[in-house]
Formats: C-alpha cells, structure tokens, sequence
C-alpha cells in the first residue's frame, strides 16, 4: 500500500491540477450539452404526455393518448415506411458508390484535385437551390432527363408529380449530394491502409478482387460503420430536400415522399400539435437510438493487423 | 416625502401625455408594407399621440410566428391573419371581440360585403378586413386569337371547347396547355365553393360542423372537375416546376387559362408580355347559378391591448377599415375593397380587371377552416388520387369528406 504513494511520480500535485482543469474546461461544453440538448429532449417527452396545443390556453394532461394516436394515424405510418424506405435506398447506395468512386480515384494522379473538388461540390452547394434546380431536371415538361428519354424512345416519366416514382427521384437527390462526403471519407480511410499490405498479397500472387475483400474492405470497416451509422441518422431524419422539391404540397404527391421528420414539422408548426408533435418525436428518437445500438453492435469488428 | 409626491405626479403627467405605441404586424409583401407606412403616417398625423410600429415577416414563417408570440403573451397589439386562421385564433383567447358599441354587428354586416360573416364566431365579431379577393379566369388574348377561339368562354362547356383548341400535346408531355390546372393551386377552392354550389349541393352544414360535399353534386363537381384531366386533357399539374406553377407558366405565355384570385393580378400585370384578360368564373350552359369563393385578411386586436392601448388599437382599426383606406389599398395593392358600397361602384365594377372580381362579390362564399394545412390536404389529396393514381371521383370525394370531418370533429368536439 505505502508503495504507491511512493511510487507516484513527483508531479503528481501538477498532475492533480491538470486533471482537474481537464475537467473544469471539459464542464463547459458540457453544460452547453444539457441545456441546449438534453433539456429540450426532456422537455419534448414531457410535452408529448399532454395535448399541448400553443393555440390554446390549457395544455390538459392525457398520459400516453398521443403514442396510442400513434398506432392509429395512417399518415405517421407512412410517413415511417417512406423514411424506411429512403434509409433502406440511400445508405447502401451512398455507400457503394462513394466506395467505388474513391477507389477509384485513389488510383489516378492527374487532375486529382479537380476530380475531388466536382465530386464535392454538391455536398457544399445549398439544399434548397439543389432541390429546385433537381425539380426542373426532372419536369415532366420541359426537364432534360425527359428529353433524353425521348431522343431514346423511351416514355416521358412523371419523377417527381408521380406518386410511385417521386420517392425514388428525392432519394437520388439525396444521395447525390451526399456523395461527395462520403467519397472524403472513404478517400481518408483508404489512404490510412499501409501500402505494405497490398505488396504483400501481390507478392503472395493474390487478385485485385482478392486483395480488396481480404485487405481494403476488412481494414476500412471503422469509416464504413461510421459511414452506416451517421448515414442512417441523417436518412431517418431527412427533411429539407422533401419541404423543397414539392413546396406546395410538400411531402406529396399522395404523401408519397413524406417524411417523419416533415410530419413533425407539419403537425407542431402548421397545425400548432406541439404534444402530438412530441410523441412523434420521441418515437423518432428511440427508433434512431435504436437502430444505431444495433448497427454499432454488429457491424463493429476487430480486425488484427 | 413632498419631492417624492411631485416627481411621482410629475411622472404620471407625462406618461399619460406620452403617445400610446401600438404593435402591427403583417407579412412582408412590398406593395402592402409600403401602403402600410404610407397609411401609418397618415394615421398619425391624425393622431398625435398614438405611434404605430409596424414589423413584417415572410409569409412561409407568418403564421409559426404570431402563433409562437401567443404563449409568450408578446407580439402585436392589432394583428394581419388569413380569416381561415381566426377560429384557432379565437379559441385560443389571442383575440379579444371588437367592441360591440364601436364595432355594432349590425353596421358591419350592412357595410361589409357579406363573405365577412366568416370572422363572426360565436356571434361576436373578432376581425375586419380592408380588402377581400375573389377568383376568376385569366386568359391569354394572343393564344385565344392564335388558337381560333373567337370568343370568350362564358359557360364551362365553351371553356373546354376553348381549352381544347389551346391546347398542345399530351398527358404526360404538353407544351402549351389549355387550361392550367393546378389541384394545389386554387382549384380546389374552386371545385368545393363553385361547382359543389352550382351543382346545387353545398359543400357544409350552416354552422360548417359537418361535410355535405359527399352527396350527389359533390359527386358531379369532382367528376367535373378531374374530367378536365383525365377526359378533356386540357393540361397538367406543376406544368412548370416551381412554387406558383400554373401562374408563371400563365406569365410565360404558355397556358390559354388559369383560375386564380384577384390577389394574382398585381404579379400578372407586371410579368405577362401579351394581352390579357379577365373573365367571369363560368356557369352551366341553362344555368344561371353563380358562385365564387372569397377570402381576405383581416385585421384583429389582440389581447395584449388594454386600456389606452386599447382605444387607440379600435381608432386604428376603424382607420384600417375606413373607406378611405380601402380606395388606398385597391389604387396601391390592388386587392378589391370589403365595403359593400365602394365595390358596388359602377367604374370599379366596369374595370375590365377588376370588375369580374367585383361583380363576384354578392355570390362570394368563404370556408370557416378550422384547420387550414389539414382540410387543404384532404381536397388535394382526393383530387390527386384521381388524376395521378386512377380512383374513382366516388371514393376520392367519400376520402376528403372523411379525412376533412375528422378534422372538423377534433375542433368541435
């Protein structure tokens, strides 16, 4: 026992101190944190027990109505197969082809930095102005994707007025503009695998194919499961895109491209349900809560160099 | 003690010497902000010791922002709101009831046109509005000349007959349209206050608690009405991308005919670069029904206006809605005025523009909304279901009436 005190180093009161200044300073963000996140979530599951309408002078106490509205409300349940079904299209997708392109463009020299740059420019380039510039690539009438299908001889397609298409067609805006972020990451990743290994599997006469399963992949799962998990928050809360490409009628046609997240918006800021509002919102936030518990549980491997 | 008294007398006499300040609010629209300061000048000159300080918001974020000012007990002292929004308003206790011995119900009712009876909730006045808006068609002169139609329509089969002679291509590809239909547009305000009506239904029960649409006119005006697509082909929804399709593909020259309000006029006025212009919403050929749907924006107190503060918020409103005030808004806003007597002026309703708007207004009815995004959702959706995904106009009327009276129930219960 008395061989520890002995043991401790001479600047252990320094030491001490630093600790205790790491603390202090790591105190403030944290506070930041309570109170600009962890408060208004408490409040949200308060409000979501009431029927909390701001139009109204009484906010009356109803226990769980809200959640069992929930089970009942045929645009929620929508609203959650679409946000599902944009989760299930976009992170794959997103993934395979930000994957495919850095793969790819970690293999070239020339015009490197341009290459990068175009493929990022969409990331930095606002939502709304990509979404109305998407609206009128994909018009009906007069967009050039419809052009081109005719010079093909292929049928005009109604993208984003049809109602079996327009989900479809938000995604893809989606995706394209997460791209570019997602290429930075794999490009990142993959400059981080040490050469040496590659020139091992050549030498030991392994294939391209081969040295990508056993090699890349393997040592890249790190940034694809914070692609996956970061990817599926911001699917299951996507919002801006669907409020822009359809703004008289957003979320439709038919409420085929609604989303939780506009659904929330929608009942709290256009119908003033601000407890309706959060019990949707809770219910958001333990089904993200919980898809990430499970992906971080099973996709997280350890891999021994 | 002495000194204290004095200063305190001292402080009294100058507070209640010193002008009352009153909070407007409206949404940032250039023409209405800068009448608005206009009019506030005005006012004041009037009235020297009341100051009004207006602030504006954008429109997308107008409702969210008064609503959120409701808790808080902040915001305007007199308050700009679509009529549509006043039940909310007025359930919440935001608003307080004009004073009857200022603003007599009789009076109003004789002075106003009679849409206005909309804001009267639960026999009290709560709201006035300066101006009110009708619909009508606009049409295109060069595409009518251009496409042989010789006269104007004034039946909804001579529309169809001329739309079809306007228009160009075919579902889903059109180039020109005939007419620019638009479900999100203010068609369905047009479907519900006019053909329900000219089909000799009515869309709700008196008190507006209960959905009668879903009945043998409504049947025929939704049948009508989606035919225009799905029959006729005479255009297409979101022709153009964009907020305000049907209109600027209007603007581009690219559509014979849209319906729309007189509120439009000012945006078409300054973009069309062809000869235009405005027609009576049509009838049925062997009827004479007529029908129209109005709204307006009306001018409220809120609770947050006591004492001083409150007479001189009823002298500004009584100034607001002054027909001095309403001759202003028209000549600089071009919104039609909500006094019978001004817009049953012969010139006015001789205008060539303004006239179909004014002559709309004894037939004009409004909707009590009680949940405008909601009710707006349950037509738009119905309607959509039809001409985007093939239902029967049966089911989608039986849809909207029981998606809007749910919403109807939730209010009134």
């Amino acid at each position: 026992m008395s061989t520890t005190s002995k043991a401790r180093p001479p600047g252990g009161a320094i030491r001490r101190q630093q600790t205790r200044t790491a603390y202090l300073f790591l105190a403030v963000p944290l506070l930041f944190f309570l109170i600009v996140r962890f408060l208004p979530t408490l409040m949200a599951l308060r409000m979501s027990l009431f029927d909390w309408n701001i139009l109204k002078d009484t906010q009356p106490f109803v226990g769980l109505e809200n959640y069992t509205r929930l089970a009942q409300d045929e645009r929620f349940l929508t609203a959650l197969k679409n946000t599902a079904v944009y989760t299930l299209i976009g992170v794959p997708v997103q993934i395979a082809l930000g994957l495919a392109v850095a793969v790819m463009l970690s293999r070239v020299t020339a015009l490197r930095g341009l290459y990068r740059a175009l493929y990022f420019a969409p990331y930095v380039t606002p939502i709304v102005a990509a979404a109305w510039v998407w609206q009128w690539l994909f018009s009906p009438q007069f967009g050039p994707v419809n052009t081109f299908l005719t010079w093909l001889h292929l049928p005009a397609q109604g993208f984003l007025t049809s109602p079996s298409q327009a989900l479809g067609t938000t995604a893809a805006l989606v995706v394209w503009q997460n791209l570019g972020f997602q290429i930075v990451l794999f490009l990142a990743g993959l400059a981080a695998i040490p050469r040496t290994y590659f020139e091992a599997a050549e030498i030991d006469g392994a294939t391209g194919a081969q040295a990508f399963r056993r090699i890349t992949l393997p040592l890249l799962n790190p940034t694809i499961v914070f692609s996956v998990v970061t990817g599926t928050i911001a699917y299951l809360q996507l919002f801006t895109q669907v409020v822009n490409l359809n703004f008289t009628d957003q979320g439709g046609p038919l409420s085929s491209t609604t989303t939780v997240a506009l659904y929330i918006y929608q009942l709290a800021f256009g119908r003033f349900q601000m407890g309706y509002a959060s019990a949707v919102t809770v219910m958001l936030f333990a089904i993200i809560l919980l898809i990430t518990v499970i992906q971080l549980k099973f996709l997280t491997r350890r891999y021994d160099a | 003690m002495k000194h204290l008294v004095t200063l305190a007398l001292a402080l009294t006499v100058t507070a209640s010497a010193a002008p009352v300040t009153l909070t407007y609010w409206q949404y940032d629209y250039a023409s209405k902000v800068s009448t608005m300061n206009d009019l506030i000048k005005q006012f004041e000159a009037q009235n020297p010791d009341i100051k009004i300080k207006q602030e504006t918001f954008p429109y997308d974020a107008y409702n969210q922002k008064v609503a959120s000012s409701v808790p808080a007990g902040q915001g305007p002292d007199v308050v700009n709101l679509f009529y549509g929004w006043l039940p909310q308003y007025v359930d919440s206790g935001y608003l307080q009831p004009l004073p009857a011995k200022d603003f007599p119900t009789a009076a109003i009712e004789r002075d106003f046109v009679p849409m206005i009876k909309t804001s009267k909730i639960g026999g009290k006045y709560y709201a006035l509005p300066t101006s009110v808006r009708t619909l009508a068609v606009f049409y295109n002169k060069d595409l009518f000349k251009a496409s042989g139609v010789l006269t104007p329509p004034r039946t909804w089969e001579e529309f169809i007959a001329a739309s079809q002679k306007i228009v160009k291509g075919a579902p889903p590809r059109f180039t020109q349209l005939g007419f620019g239909i638009q479900p999100d547009g203010q068609d369905y305000h047009m479907l519900r206050e006019v053909l329900v009506r000219q089909y000799g239904g009515s869309p709700y029960s008196a008190d507006g608690k209960q959905v009668t649409y879903d009945s043998a006119a409504g049947l025929k005006a939704m049948t009508f009405y989606t035919e225009l697509y799905t029959k006729y082909k005479l255009g297409t929804p979101n022709f153009f991308p964009g907020n305000n399709s049907y209109r600027d593909a209007f603007i581009a020259g690219k559509v014979g005919m849209i319906i729309d309000g007189s509120f439009a006029v000012a945006t078409i006025q300054k973009g069309a670069k062809f000869n235009w212009g405005v027609l009576n919403l049509p009838t049925f050929s062997g009827s004479s029904v007529r029908s129209n749907f109005g709204s307006y924006w009306v001018n409220g107190i809120t609770k947050n206006a006591k004492g001083d503060k409150l007479d001189a918020a009823v002298k500004f409103l009584k100034f607001l809605t002054s027909a001095d005030t309403q001759r202003t808004w028209l000549k600089n806003v071009g919104e039609i005025p909500a006094g019978k007597k001004l817009s049953s002026d012969a010139t006015l309703r001789r205008d060539p523009v303004y006239g179909p708007f004014v002559a709309a207004l004894p037939f004009a009815h409004s909707t009590l909304f009680v949940d405008e995004a909601g009710q707006r959702k349950a037509w738009v959706d119905a309607i959509n279901s039809v001409i985007l995904q093939g239902a029967t106009p049966a089911s989608a009327l039986k849809r909207a009436a029981a998606d809007e009276q749910k919403l109807l129930n939730e209010y009134y219960k």
